[in-house]
């Protein structure tokens, strides 16, 4: 197990540092820092100077070496656009990112699951087919049309919800702020939510419904039935948890689409996140940010994709053993 | 085992029919004609293309015709509302554009993009595959682990961010070259999985007699993976490209709305979402949601026919 967990790291760095190297190759060739900062009035003294005290006259490896330094010390520059430290940026928006995905995956599990059910179950009745069609809407819909339906009905014609924003949040510690607590935090998070959590609902509920079938069609299903054990039993207990494995892979994997597609629910509902903070970073060019982005996903990826492993040999012991047996047949 | 069997039935046979009656008389035909779902998604589907392809003589007006354009024609609703003008059914965006005109010549954008980054995804990824599974080695562990590596990345992210920063680096460049530029980017995004089907299939058919036979005599690699193995593993890369399309058709119309695609001057249906969105609270929903629906159903009807290619090249799936 130990072994498996270093070696997953020990590959994820080569892609951790050509991710760096892109954003440093960004920094390096996109757009001149010191005539950003100078100005147009600065002599060419001054230029110089400032070259050299940004340590941009040094060597090209010198410079990554340095930048790769600056990036775990958490110094990301400074924004063009905004003037502030990009790290800064980043704290005061990841928590609404990360509440609105939350939420958003969960939703989508407490309703896609039940609905698998439901449909692997009852094969042919009309709610099935109703979910099926809905399901076959909610893949062909683009998640920023679905955002524009939504606030179309519920916030220009009905009135209900709130279109932008965040609502007010409450500050927790020094970083953490969250729109739970407020009643207006709550409205603002609910079409956010829907927009992004419909196409992973619907794709759960398809994937829950499809190994559903597969396992009631198995024996022990047939064996569970001819003890006389309740349907509920049979459903919940033997049906759904042999399901669970690629549910949970399939789920920990679209946590990442989630967090890609946060970028476009975000700046549907104009959401103060992360991604609606990266949209505005690349029409305005601004450079620090784009590249710290860049470092960041990779590394939430990398760690997504990490902890899904994880889980999937946790869930399921029998890989591991299946992992190591060609090992020892050689 | 296979290669006699590929003679008889591709080599001079009793009758050689022409490649339409044959393709009348195929199984893939028949299985089109017998799928009420197919048949209409077809009909939708070269509904869409063919408004596209022929948006010049369709549209009743020229949207970029900037002199036909009328100020005192702007936010003009559609048909059957009150206020609404024939001349343009279904209504006005806010320079007094004709919406029905403005969604074929976007329809026709959103395709050929679809199409042009698709395209460039398959020939990547095709010889990429080729490549790997012909070649084997070392070529095939660094190809591969490429592909893996952007695999856990989800695609639209990666156009996202490629467009993105291509887009900010070329800051001044003329606004001609974003269309390449999106096609690029999306193109870039979807490659991986043209090369691992098709990495997969060429491993199969490496190994199988036909392959040897033109190994033995003397064909060079190159040319047996293009005549030889090419035109056997094309059957999945044509269900993976459809589906593509659809995909590709979404990844630009989000890319246009986010404001980082096609540029308001040459707008595609995501660029005329996002134009009609700032309009969606003064209640000209039409501007938004007409080309909405008109992407919606190309994509739905695309996603359907890929559904359905899908199952009939590949019977055992369903």
């Amino acid at each position: 197990m130990a072994g498996f967990i270093l070696a997953r790291v020990l590959q994820a760095i080569p892609v951790l540092l050509v991710v760096c190297f892109l954003a440093f190759l960004l920094f390096a060739f996109v757009g001149d820092p010191v005539a950003i900062m100078a100005g147009q009035d600065a002599t060419l003294a001054q230029r110089i100077a400032l070259r050299h005290a940004l340590g941009l006259d040094k060597p090209f490896y010198v410079q990554f070496v340095l930048y790769l330094g600056r990036i775990l010390h958490g110094d990301f520059g400074l924004s063009y656009r905004l003037g502030e430290p990009v790290l800064q940026l980043f704290a005061a928006r990841l928590p609404a990112t990360i509440e609105l995905s939350v939420t958003s995956a969960l939703l989508a599990l407490a309703v896609g699951v039940p609905m698998g059910v439901y449909t692997g179950i009852h094969r042919n009745s009309w709610l099935s087919r109703a979910f099926l069609t809905f399901s076959l809407i909610g893949v062909s819909l683009p998640t920023f049309l679905i955002g524009i339906l939504l606030i179309l009905v519920f916030s220009v014609w009905l009135g209900w919800l709130p279109s932008f924003g965040r609502g007010s949040v409450v500050h927790i510690g020094h970083f953490w702020t969250t729109g739970f607590l407020t009643p207006s935090g709550l409205k603002a998070l609910i079409l956010p939510a829907i927009t992004l959590g419909l196409f992973q609902m619907t794709l759960i509920m398809r994937l829950v419904r499809a190994e559903m079938l597969e396992v009631l069609r198995s024996d022990f299903i047939r064996f569970a039935r001819a003890r006389g054990l309740p349907n509920r039993m049979i459903y919940f207990g033997h049906a759904l948890r042999n399901t669970l494995v690629p549910v949970i892979t399939i789920t920990g994997l679209q946590l990442g689409q989630i967090i890609a597609f946060s970028i476009v629910t975000e700046t549907v509902f104009q959401w103060p996140g992360v991604g609606f903070l990266f949209v505005q970073s690349i029409t305005a060019a601004d450079i620090p940010v784009l590249s710290a982005y860049l470092i960041l996903m990779a590394s939430v990826f990398v760690l997504i994709n990490l902890v899904v492993d994880l889980l999937y040999y946790a869930v399921d012991p029998r890989l591991g053993i299946e992992r190591r047996r060609p090992a020892a047949a050689q | 085992m296979s290669a006699p069997a590929t003679k008889a039935r591709g080599g001079i046979g009793a009758h050689s029919p022409g490649p339409i009656s044959r393709f009348l008389d195929s199984d893939l035909w028949y299985n089109f004609r017998r799928s009420p779902v197919a048949v209409i998604a077809g009909a939708v589907a070269f509904l869409c293309i063919a408004g596209a392809l022929f948006a010049p003589w369709l549209a009743p007006h020229d949207p970029f015709n900037l002199a036909s354009l009328s100020l005192s024609n702007s936010f003009l609703p559609p048909v059957p509302l009150a206020g609404s003008q024939w001349a343009f059914p279904l209504g006005t965006d806010d320079q007094g554009r004709d919406m029905l005109s403005a969604i074929l010549y976007g329809g026709r954008i959103s395709l050929v993009v679809g199409f042009c980054s698709v395209l460039f995804a398959a020939v990547v990824g095709v010889g990429t595959g080729l490549l790997a599974g012909y070649g084997g080695g070392v070529a095939d562990a660094v190809l591969m682990r490429i592909a893996d590596v952007q695999l856990t990345f989800p695609a639209i992210l990666i156009a996202l961010v490629v467009d993105g920063i291509i887009s900010a680096a070329l800051h001044q460049l003329h606004e001609a070259t974003e269309i390449y530029i999106i096609v690029f980017a999306i193109g870039i995004s979807n490659w991986p999985q043209f090369a691992r089907t098709v990495r997969g299939s060429t491993l199969v058919e490496r190994g199988k007699d036909y392959v040897m036979a033109a190994r033995v005599i003397g064909i060079s690699g190159p040319r047996i993976m293009l005549t030889h193995i090419l035109p056997n593993v094309l059957g999945p890369v044509l269900v993976i490209a459809t589906i593509n399309l659809a995909v590709a058709i979404v990844t630009e119309a989000t890319l246009s709305f986010l404001g980082v695609g096609l540029p308001p001057t040459n707008p595609s249906l995501g660029t005329l979402i996002n134009n009609g969105n700032a309009y969606l609270f003064s209640g000209q929903w039409w501007i938004t949601i007409f080309p909405g629906l008109a992407l919606v159903i190309m994509v739905l009807s695309i996603n359907l026919l890929g559904d359905w290619l899908r199952d009939a090249l590949n019977p055992r799936l369903s």
